[in-house]
């Protein structure tokens, strides 16, 4: 499995990374020798096997909807890079008239 | 100082020194020799020596448990009120957290000390501790060589006694690893043994909090303390309470030891195989007898692990986006900007790396062809070990292939790293308990022996260790200099 430059482009702009030509260079490398490896998996015919998602065979737990934390937006905001009035700001998204 | 915690809670018990003495020792050590370990990355001097006059006050009045007043480590995984909570990571260098992992709240009910939050891989992503932002952390016994990863922080200042037990996190081995490499004793918990609540995800279907210390009983003092079920997390498992010293001291003749045929293998350091064919004699001098087992798929855990563990990784780490806690990047011009310069900028290579990994690896067209063949392999690993423990009782083998390895040396290639990676990461796919028990020198280094155990089998393998820690002594040798 060999990823080219632009592949690796595009998986970075799918996790909001940027890369410098350098690092995509680098990674276009990297990432080929782990799915290379990886690819071993491939020698294995898993056909009707189930894929085991946890290993303890368990099933989600639920909860009745009833309120069990209380509002700390004050001291989750203590740490946030940007608030104001509430509200977490961001650069503009839409723009203006 | 250079005592267990069991000790340490019996010269508290019997008013031989005070909490806020034991502390202040602990704290005096972490300053003259933590410089050059770098086993910390916060101290809470302050903070310990209140918690430490609270837990004296605690047990003058009477009620205490029995670990209240002992100073314990904790990995800066766990987030802690009020304290740094970086994880290794400039993207949480600024991190305060405003809330307390459940495990950490455990043992401010004990009315155990916080000593300061030990060093690790940046995001538990690493097998030396060569991916922190803060610098790697060295192994005790050789200051140029390293301490192990991803808990390599907590190894190292449980094996240079700078904290008699500390906390661990375990995806692939991270708790095992550096206590095999350090000279210590680690346990990775049954998955749902202990609350993963505030505990920064990594993989979360793999890791697991679990302690670290000096000895076998120690382990499951702590234990004691850390396990349990908690509504927080949906994924811990609603299990009875057990005291896990209770069985310490049963007798373990007629023991069905198993040796997976895959494990003593070409790649394994001949002097490490003698170290852990030695270690098993004892057992054996003890009443269990040996079975050569097969653990077939035992290869095909590491690719598995590395498509699971790196597509879990980018979901969990897609959070850290710049807008509500952590690193944000100077001046953004817009919303992408924002959130790709705050990542770019403040996560390290590895970190990138397995991001990157884990999108492709989830990313449309090849979902089937990764993800879900990787998680059908898990399930043959885990039928591995369901089949093996159908005649055995305890899996045991070596922890890495080699001992300790020089700082430097793997860095370059990242699949070599991994690699390192075969004998503790089936364990995690199947989600069994496993320990890690000092079992000899080699070269004047550690060599750790795992036990692995059937699901919930914690008390049986601590029992296991705690027998074999009663007829040798590897596990009270001490790197000479602290």
């Amino acid at each position: 499995m060999s990823l080219t430059a632009n592949d690796v482009k595009k998986i970075a702009h799918l996790a909001r990374l940027n890369m410098s030509d350098a690092d995509i260079t680098n990674y276009t490398e990297q990432l080929t020798n782990i799915l290379d490896f990886v690819a071993q998996m491939n020698t294995v015919d898993t056909t009707g096997l189930q894929p085991l998602a946890h290993s303890m065979e368990y099933a989600q737990r639920l909860r009745p909807d009833v309120i069990s934390e209380h509002n700390e937006r004050t001291a989750f905001q203590a740490i946030a890079p940007q608030v104001e009035a509430g509200l977490y700001l961001v650069p503009q998204v839409i723009e203006g008239e | 100082m250079h005592k267990t915690i069991a000790e340490l809670a019996s010269d508290l018990e019997n008013k031989k020194i005070s909490s806020v003495e034991l502390t202040q020792s602990f704290l005096t050590r972490i300053k003259q020799f933590d410089k050059s370990l770098n086993a910390f990355i916060t101290v809470t001097e302050d903070q310990a020596l209140s918690d430490a006059k609270a837990a004296d006050a605690l047990r003058a009045k009477g009620g205490a448990h029995k670990l209240t007043g002992i100073p314990f480590a904790q990995k800066d995984i766990f987030c802690t009120k009020g304290v740094k909570t970086s994880c290794g990571s400039k993207m949480l260098d600024n991190f305060i957290s405003p809330y307390d992992a459940t495990v950490i709240q455990h043992f401010k009910n004990a009315g155990a000390v916080m000593l300061g939050k030990t060093n690790m891989d940046e995001f538990a992503m690493g097998s030396s501790n060569e991916n922190s932002y803060y610098g790697p952390v060295k192994n005790p016994w050789d200051l140029t060589r390293v301490a192990g990863g991803s808990s390599g922080g907590s190894a190292a200042a449980v094996a240079a006694y700078l904290a008699p037990g500390a906390t661990g996190t375990d995806t692939g081995g991270s708790i095992r690893q550096p206590a095999g490499l350090c000279g210590i004793n680690g346990m990775k918990p049954t998955y749902g043994r202990v609350s993963r609540y505030g505990m920064i995800a990594f993989a979360s279907s793999l890791d697991q909090g679990g302690p670290m210390a000096r000895s076998a009983e120690d382990l499951a003092l702590m234990l004691n303390v850390m396990a349990g079920f908690d509504e927080k997390d949906s994924t811990s498992m609603n299990q009875p309470d057990e005291d896990f010293t209770a069985k310490l001291n049963q007798d373990i003749k007629g023991l069905r030891i198993g040796l997976p045929k895959e494990y003593f293998d070409k790649n394994l350091d001949p002097k490490i195989a003698s170290a852990t064919q030695a270690a098993l004699q004892e057992l054996v001098k003890l009443g269990a007898t040996l079975h050569e087992i097969t653990l077939p798929n035992t290869q095909l855990s590491i690719p598995a692990y590395y498509v699971i563990a790196p597509a879990e990784c980018s979901s969990n780490l897609a959070r850290f986006d710049g807008v509500r806690y952590g690193y944000r990047c100077k001046d953004p011009v817009d919303l992408e900007d924002l959130y790709k310069r705050s990542r770019s900028e403040a996560f390290g290579p590895e970190v990138k790396r397995r991001i990157m990994i884990g999108t492709y690896a989830l990313s449309a067209g090849y979902y089937d062809a990764y993800y879900l063949q990787a998680q059908k392999i898990r399930g043959l690993i885990r039928q591995d070990f369901v089949t093996a423990f159908e005649n055995v009782d305890v899996i045991m083998g070596p922890i890495s292939p080699s001992i300790a390895f020089k700082l430097g040396e793997r860095t370059d290639d990242p699949l070599s790293m991994y690699l390192s990676d075969i004998y503790t990461i089936a364990v995690n796919l199947a989600g069994l308990p496993g320990m890690s028990i000092p079992a000899g020198l080699v070269d004047n280094m550690p060599v750790g022996l795992q036990l692995v155990g059937k699901a919930f089998d914690e008390a049986r393998l601590l029992n296991i260790a705690h027998r074999y820690q009663q007829v040798t002594d590897w596990h009270q040798r001490t790197p000479e200099g602290f």
